[in-house]
């Protein structure tokens, strides 16, 4: 939309005006629109926390409920809509099992990956892992679940172990892992970018070997980025939903043998969708609350990692 | 004076021999890694090839064509390709003008003053920590705002306000020669079933507008064949039904198309802003400078030079975005339930299943069959974003000009 000015003259002055006018209202009308838009995402998270902490105040001002029993407890109804006890530390305990099998997949692979691509991976390699591990980044979790469901499990687990259930929480950490392993990676070697040249060249100049200069200098400079990295993993894993959904099992308990089924919050959450259940029960408004802990979880998780990844990337500016 | 390391033939030989040693030690580093990196291509290769290898065999026209049924050999995805198309849309409708017109606002009117500078600071933390919200917590939020919004305008089978949406009971008439269908118009779903009364309008079963015609529970049944279709003993039971228009829009959205879009919305809108911001970023700031020298005011410049030359990059972005959306299927199972659902998707109120959710469903089956179904759904979703993403390179290229 072009705006007809009119021309410069005594005149036209009155003219001139009202087109300045007409112009400024209509810079403040879309800047108005672009602060709405930007608010939408403040609104959203006021949102979030608003419904889940009103809602698990719902939950918890139920009589079969009490907010002890939610966090000292550590039985989770097995059936949905029994009148059960409603303790959420099973649920927990299958999350952090999960979380720290992926972990243990993701991060060395991806730290040493990282440190491939950053320090030494010639171009035409680079070439081969960059879009692979963006292919991986982009294939949807159903199908990681799908995979650890019908391969990993019967095809490798049980081949090394017999005693490993159909569904447990080994095969959706290794899934879980595989899925975290672009992000791990990418992060890390964002990490690894940012340390400066001078240092590297400082370490080079004195001696040092390849190998030298990325494990003692890059990788010790980048510390912080690589915490801050492995945070963000975590709460990664932490709220991923359908291959533990379809991989872990269904049954929440309290163990540590990565052989046995087990469920995690977010595989609650998808079982208790899943099912039909009555709009009023406390087993509807326990999605809230156990949404509400793993959003506590993961939050905290993901705004300690910013924040470390802020700073890091100031530090060397 | 020379350093013991040279004037020490031995401390010397020892030297040169712990540099051979960490020479050593690179070179076998150089391949550790190769290997580990190597892994991830293997990784992938592993993946697809077991999909392909179960899935392949099961993948042929009609599966694309058929609806979903609940025998193995007998289902499709055609409904959940309708639903994903019909899902994606939404979302894209929705996401793209937000997502952009935030990025702008927090790259191109970045404020002097240093309260506004910390409130932008602020929207900018948040953005990166709504990326980082479990999907599924975006599907219990939508549960409650789009499906059930908050329970304020009655519940989505008794919605407060909806129109396109037509309420009758329905009464089969089996003692003609041909079952016969008629149907009596009511005000909403809430309503009880009316009294059956000579004279009430009434459609027949295709459509036709006629006059009821009530007789008793021991009468004879009418010989004429006009009159015997709108027919019915006063002492009948109907079945409520309700036919939906293409425009059919209730509050609240119900599990609809509309309702999993938006909360799809929710999930990828952070991707697309950062996105897009990147892409503004990258902007060269001498063609801002420019067009402010020519007298342009934020908008103009924003609008004529700087989201032209950006507009590449935030496609590539809303395709990234996208495909994350198609992909999606955890806030899509708190909100959907339906995954056997034969019945295509017509309109914006229309409950549908969506492909993620039948592969969820299909992998979740005992039945062994319903794996190799699976493992074909996956491929024509991988398909599906491939294309998808053929396509936004491709259009990408045509736009792509150089900036400087």
């Amino acid at each position: 939309m072009a705006y007809e000015v009119p021309l410069r003259k005594a005149a036209n002055q009155p003219a001139i005006n009202k087109a300045r006018q007409l112009r400024q209202w209509r810079e403040t009308g879309i800047l108005t629109g672009l602060v709405g838009a930007a608010g939408f995402s403040i609104f959203t998270t006021v949102a979030i926390i608003g419904i889940l902490f009103v809602q698990s105040v719902h939950f918890f001002g139920m009589p079969e409920v009490t907010l002890s029993e939610f966090l000292f407890t550590s039985k989770w109804p097995v059936l949905i809509g029994s009148d059960d006890n409603y303790g959420i530390w099973p649920l927990i305990c299958g999350s952090l099992l999960v979380t720290i099998i992926a972990m243990v997949v993701a991060l060395p692979l991806g730290l040493v990956t990282a440190i491939y691509l950053s320090e030494y991976a010639p171009r035409g390699l680079r070439a081969v892992l960059k879009p692979t591990l963006e292919v991986l980044a982009g294939i949807p979790t159903v199908v990681y679940g799908f995979f650890a469901l019908t391969f990993i499990t019967p095809m490798i687990l049980q081949k090394i172990d017999p005693a490993f259930n159909g569904f447990n929480a080994t095969s959706a950490g290794i899934a879980v892992g595989i899925l975290c392993l672009p992000i791990v990676t990418s992060l890390t070697e964002d990490a690894l970018q940012s340390v400066p040249r001078s240092l590297r060249e400082g370490a080079y100049g004195l001696g040092g070997t390849k190998l030298d200069v990325s494990v003692r200098v890059v990788v010790p400079a980048a510390f912080s980025g690589l915490i801050s990295a492995t945070l963000l993993a975590f709460a990664r894993a932490m709220g991923e939903t359908m291959i533990v959904a379809l991989a872990a099992g269904q049954l929440p308990q309290v163990t540590l043998d990565p052989r046995d089924q087990i469920e995690t919050m977010t595989g609650f959450m998808v079982r208790a969708a899943k099912g039909d259940i009555t709009h009023t029960g406390a087993a509807y408004y326990s999605l809230y609350a156990v949404a509400g802990t793993l959003f506590i979880i993961t939050f905290a998780l993901t705004v300690i990692g910013q924040l470390i990844r802020r700073r890091y990337r100031e530090e060397y500016r | 004076m020379t350093p013991a390391i040279l004037s020490d033939p031995e401390k010397r030989q020892s030297a040169l021999r712990s540099t051979t040693a960490r020479q050593w030690k690179n070179r076998l580093f150089v391949y550790f890694c190769t290997v580990v990196a190597g892994c991830s291509v293997l990784i992938l290769f592993i993946l697809l090839a077991a999909i392909f290898a179960q899935g392949l065999h099961f993948l042929n026209l009609d599966f694309l064509q058929r609806p979903a049924s609940t025998e193995p050999a007998k289902t499709g995805v055609s409904t959940g390709l309708v639903g994903t198309l019909m899902v994606c849309s939404v979302c894209a409708i929705f996401t793209l003008p937000l997502g952009v017109a935030t990025a702008i606002f927090l790259e191109e009117y970045q404020p002097r003053s240093h309260f506004f500078q910390k409130i932008r600071g602020f929207i900018q933390l948040n953005i990166t920590n709504l990326a980082g919200v479990p999907s599924v917590v975006y599907g219990i939020l939508g549960l409650t705002v789009f499906v059930n919004l908050f329970g304020l305008a009655g519940s989505p089978s008794q919605p407060a306000f909806e129109f396109g949406a037509t309420h009758f009971y329905q009464y089969l008439n089996l003692e003609s020669d041909e079952p016969q269908i008629v149907r009596i118009p009511v005000e909403n779903s809430e309503q009880p079933p009316p009294e059956l009364q000579s004279g009430m309008l009434a459609y027949t079963g295709n459509g036709r507008a006629v006059k009821l015609n009530v007789i008793s529970s021991d009468a004879d049944w009418p010989d004429d064949p006009k009159l015997a279709v709108r027919t019915l003993r006063v002492n009948e039971t109907g079945g409520l039904q309700t036919d939906t228009e293409w425009y059919h829009f209730r509050l609240p959205f119900g599990r609809s198309v509309l309702a999993m879009g938006l909360t799809l919305m929710l999930v990828v809108l952070p991707i697309l802003i950062t996105a897009s911001q990147e892409a503004l970023r990258a902007v060269p700031f001498s063609l801002r400078e420019g067009a402010f020298g020519l007298g342009a005011t934020r908008w103009q410049t924003v609008r004529n030079v700087t989201l032209p030359a950006a507009i590449p990059g935030i496609m590539t972005g809303s395709i990234i975005a996208m495909s994350r959306a198609i992909g999606e299927a955890a806030p899509i199972v708190i909100i959907s339930g339906v995954a056997f659902m034969t019945s295509m998707p017509h309109s914006l109120m229309s409950d549908t299943p969506v492909l993620p959710l039948q592969v969820f469903y299909w992998s979740g089956q005992a039945v062994k069959e319903f794996h190799d179904v699976a493992a074909s759904g996956i491929i024509v979703l991988l398909g599906v974003l491939l294309l998808f993403n053929a396509a936004a390179v491709i259009l990408r290229q045509k736009l792509q000009k150089p900036l400087s």
